[in-house]
């Protein structure tokens, strides 16, 4: 005798896959949806999800494990690698959560090339994204646009600091090195390639029949989610929430410069698409802007003690900054050894990829979740650190 | 949706007609950025192995690989890097004080050998294995205005050479705690300076001591090379701060004035109970001939391995060169005394006034001991060799400063000259200065030839002593109101070839006149081995100013041992601790019945 509805057991719902009228279906470690490894357990009745469970531990790192047992100069290597797609934020954090321990102040033309870098490392990071977000919909000729634009980025990051993946620019102390010579009129034609870009993406993507039918309506988050499931970023403006911590704690130079928190009502895929799109044309002002108010003498760099042996005084703080998917945080504990003892991240994705995932994607089908995953803009490394 | 929804993506199209990203055929590889961080290039002959790059490298994908002899300020060691673990921050090229790690721009390394071992494809040492990228000039340099390294001392406080020539008041006030400690923060723990002390002091050992504030460990670490360390930590020669990595960019790290700052940091009294340890008595008894350094590490190094020790010294207070050829200024005579009553304390006994080969034989002393130390130094100041050399107003530099530390007045008059232009002339000239003279040092070659410390040179010239250089004596002559006319002539340098040092020659007729009241000749010294002749040094071979012997200074009697001055070529104090550390090995494994101590030194 098949029930007509699934059973409760302790309060969840369990699904009789011997009924033949659910199936289990994994998706991933390894696809599209996903920029880093991480699963989805879907438990499907037809093509119509009915549960989700997230699953991680692909990765299995361990950095803040690993960065109990080096010196902190060492840690700057490793933290950039806790999220690839915008490893600047990580640099940015545990350089000034370093640098707050340590009682030091970073030179004002590091600040300013701080910023810089970080607006830059957004619209990198927010170019993947959309090459993901269309690609999720099946509208690979964007993905393509989107990714070879995102190149000509990390061109930019390769003549700023050296590489092009993990540039690891923003040492505690301020950054490695000032803008090298033709650095801005470069970076004034690739910004100006990249507002072409993103006019043309409007036409062909939020103008588009498939995406429109697919994305609107799709995984809404309704203003009272936000608090309930710590929404943060552009998932959380996307549903009217005016948060921004560029704007409400101003951190580095962005109180000298004028931008608006960008949002939208909906709270649908729709509109975190649109919010995200026009927060790319804000990074792109954002970017002239610093080029233009940045003082252009100066130090970049406040020596710290020798970082052979640097002990770092017992304290502890909390630092954050916006990154692309919202608030990014570091809590560093420091027992006053050349050892940090704690070192947390705090990644929007773990709060955005799993509890919020899991219930989104109930009602919807098989082929929507990555699109749903990827427009809440979620980045695995950044769960596992 | 409307038509227009429909419509629109066919915008795509339009690119179909630009040119594509892709470059279809490569004809041209594409240049990293200038600031590239790609393979790393090493010009070995800038890089002196410290393993700074090692050190930092969070990968630990640097080894260190001896690919040529060891030298001074050279480990011998250069970098091999692991491109199996390198995650390219270029911590290493940020962190080499010697600017010789980069990182050129190439980022594609093809190279046959797939059959190898794979740990042998991926490593490599830069600057040793040859890499297409070698002399590439772009690629990551450590950039403008960032520094990790800190290259600028804390400053030494001074008297001002005002203060200074009017007393004989220690002229450098030595480091507060704090400015120890950020002192002791510069220093990058390589150990190049380890190798190049004669001593071999774990130099790095008690800097560290020094930065986590451990006065007791550090006396420890300075005592198990060096039982002199209150008399290093202000008169060292420092050959290790003449290597310091950090030297190659910056300043060397303050490893005299460290030292200094644990000695005087420890309470005098205290030091027995840090170094305690049971000493098991030999029985053997050792007899020691000078209390120069030599004698009084030997002595230190002996009492510890639990022989007899008896010291026997001709003036009468002991330290030798220390005591009566180091004005006090630079080594005040307190440091020195407790240095010398903490090696006493354990028991040395030592026989003050009493000469060797006058006031007891050689012979009797071999006869009497187990074995013999001796380190006497070069005690015959050599003649300059020219007419009037043997006036009354002419004298020695030893002579004035053994006169000065005795209490006596050296008589110098109101004008001198002091002929010589190495430490003992400095030392002469600046006390002559603290006593109120004008003083002018006549030297032959220039100014950067001179064999002084430098600075000793500047702050003789701080204190308003004239310098003639290129000057030749010629002449002394007896002049009016008992005073002297000392006639000398100017000379000009000539090119001996590359790495020699040019000589000076006298211009034809130069002839000047310049009267003083005392001629002070301080142009080196020689040894005096008369005291040493008898019936059982046969066997020892006398050299002209040094003692023939091994390198644990055991001479072809086993019996009879030699340090200091009148073994080593370095003739420095800190050369003489070391020479009297070895001999104290030496001899125990001999009366020990070993021919040498096994492990090495």
């Amino acid at each position: 005798m098949i029930d007509k509805y699934p059973k409760i057991v302790d309060g969840k719902s369990v699904y009789d896959l011997d009924s033949q009228k659910y199936l289990k279906m994994w998706q991933g470690p390894q696809h599209p949806g996903v920029t880093g490894n991480m699963s989805l357990e879907l438990i499907i009745s037809g093509d119509q999800v009915v549960a989700c469970n997230t699953h991680v531990g692909y990765l299995h790192r361990g950095f803040e494990k690993l960065m109990e047992r080096r010196r902190y100069i060492n840690c700057f290597p490793i933290v950039c690698r806790i999220c690839v797609p915008e490893p600047d934020t990580n640099e940015y954090l545990f350089a000034a959560a370093t640098e707050e321990l340590l009682g030091i102040t970073v030179p004002e033309k590091a600040q300013w090339l701080r910023t810089l870098d970080l607006e830059l490392s957004r619209l990198a990071s927010f170019l993947m994204w959309i090459g993901g977000q269309s690609g999720s919909f099946g509208s690979g000729t964007v993905a393509q646009w989107a990714i070879a634009n995102r190149d000509f980025v990390l061109d930019l990051f390769e003549e700023l600091s050296g590489a092009r993946i993990y540039h690891m620019y923003m040492i505690p102390g301020g950054v490695r090195g000032n803008l090298p010579e033709g650095w801005i009129e470069h970076t004034e034609k690739v910004l100006n390639n990249t507002e072409k870009l993103l006019d043309e993406i409007y036409i062909v993507l939020f103008n588009n029949a498939v995406f429109k039918s697919r994305a609107v309506g799709m995984g809404v988050i309704t203003p009272e989610m936000i608090d309930q499931y710590g929404i943060v970023g552009p998932n959380a403006r996307a549903s009217g929430a005016a948060r921004d911590i560029r704007k409400d704690n101003p951190y580095l130079v962005y109180d000298h410069l004028d931008f608006k928190i960008e949002t939208e009502t909906a709270g649908d895929t729709y509109a975190r698409t649109l919010v995200r799109w026009k927060e790319m044309h804000q990074s792109i002002s954002l970017i002239r802007q610093i080029l233009k108010l940045m003082p252009k003498l100066g130090p970049i760099y406040t020596k710290l003690p020798n970082v052979l042996h640097m002990k770092v005084p017992a304290g502890e703080t909390y630092v954050k900054a916006e990154s692309t998917r919202g608030e990014y945080g570091y809590y560093i504990v420091a027992d006053g050894t050349e050892f940090p003892r704690k070192i947390t991240v705090r990644g929007p994705s773990y709060s955005h990829g799993m509890a919020l995932l899991e219930d989104l994607v109930v009602g919807g089908n098989i082929a929507d979740t990555h699109g749903l995953m990827l427009s809440l803009h979620t980045y695995p490394p950044e769960i596992e650190r | 949706m409307n038509l227009k929804d429909v419509l629109s993506p066919l915008y795509v199209w339009k690119r179909a007609f630009e040119k594509p990203y892709t470059i279809r055929t490569e004809k041209e590889p594409r240049p990293g950025a200038d600031r590239y961080r790609g393979f790393h290039q090493n010009d070995t002959e800038k890089c002196i192995g410290c393993g700074s790059c090692a050190e930092i490298c969070q990968n630990e994908s640097i080894d260190m690989i001896p690919v040529s002899e060891t030298k001074d300020g050279d480990s011998g060691l250069r970098p091999r890097i692991d491109y199996g673990r390198c995650c390219w921050c270029a911590l290493c090229v940020d962190i080499c004080p010697s600017s010789s790690l980069t990182m050129s721009n190439a980022y594609t390394w093809i190279e046959e050998g797939l059959d190898k071992d794979t740990r042998e494809t991926f490593c490599f040492t830069p600057g040793v294995d040859e890499k297409p990228w070698d002399n590439d000039e772009k690629g990551y340099r450590r950039p403008d205005g960032y520094d990790l390294s800190l290259l600028e001392r804390v400053e030494m406080e001074e008297l001002s050479p005002a203060e200074r020539v009017t007393s004989f008041i220690e002229m450098v006030k030595g480091f507060s705690k704090e400015q120890a400690k950020r002192e002791a923060d510069r220093c990058i723990e390589c150990g190049i300076c380890t190798a190049t002390c004669p001593g071999h002091m774990d130099i790095p050992g008690y800097i560290r001591a020094i930065r986590e504030d451990d006065i007791e460990k550090g006396i420890e670490i300075l005592y198990k090379t060096n039982p002199l360390p209150g008399v290093c930590g202000r008169i060292c020669t420092r050959r290790c701060e003449d290597v310091c990595s950090l030297s190659l960019r910056g300043e060397a790290v303050s490893i005299r004035w460290l030292k200094r700052y644990l000695t005087d940091s420890a309470e005098a009294g205290k030091y027995r109970d840090l170094l305690h340890d049971e000493v098991v008595s030999s029985g053997k008894k050792v007899a020691i001939v000078g209390t120069g350094p030599g004698g009084l590490s030997a002595a230190y190094y002996l009492l510890r391995m639990g022989h007899e020790v008896e010291i026997f010294e001709q003036n009468e207070a002991a330290g030798g060169m220390l005591r009566y050829g180091i004005p006090e200024y630079r080594l005040p005579y307190g440091s020195l005394d407790n240095d010398i009553n903490f090696i006493i304390e354990l028991g040395a006994k030592l026989h003050l006034n009493t000469k060797v080969g006058k006031d007891i034989s050689f012979d009797k002393l071999y006869k009497e001991f187990d074995a013999i130390f001796t380190s006497v130094g070069l005690t015959d100041s050599y003649k300059i060799g020219i007419e009037g050399e043997e006036l009354p107003g002419v004298t020695t530099g030893l002579t004035v400063l053994k006169a000065v530390t005795m209490g006596q007045d050296p008589k110098l008059g109101d004008h001198i000259v002091v002929i010589g232009g190495g430490n003992v002339a400095m030392d002469a000239a600046r006390t002559a200065r603290h006593l109120g003279v004008d003083v002018t040092v006549v030297y032959r070659r220039r100014l950067e030839d001179m064999p002084a410390d430098s600075d000793e040179i500047k702050e003789a010239i701080e204190e308003n002593v004239e310098f003639i250089t290129q000057g030749i004596p010629l002449k002394i002559e007896e002049g009016a109101n008992g005073k002297l006319n000392f006639i000398w002539g100017k000379a000009e340098m000539v090119d001996n070839g590359s790495g020699k040092r040019p000589s000076p020659v006298l211009i034809e007729g130069s002839r000047e006149v310049m009267e003083v009241t005392k001629v002070i000749a301080a142009i080196g010294q020689g040894a005096n081995y008369g005291w040493l002749e008898g019936e059982t040094t046969k066997q020892v071979k006398l050299g002209k100013r040094n003692i023939e012997a091994d390198r644990w200074g055991k001479t072809d009697d086993p019996k009879i041992y030699v340090g200091g001055d009148m073994f080593n070529k370095t003739a420095d104090a800190i050369s003489a601790i070391a020479d009297g550390h070895r001999s104290a090995r030496a001899i125990d494994s001999y009366l020990a019945g070993e021919e040498y101590p096994k492990d090495r030194f």
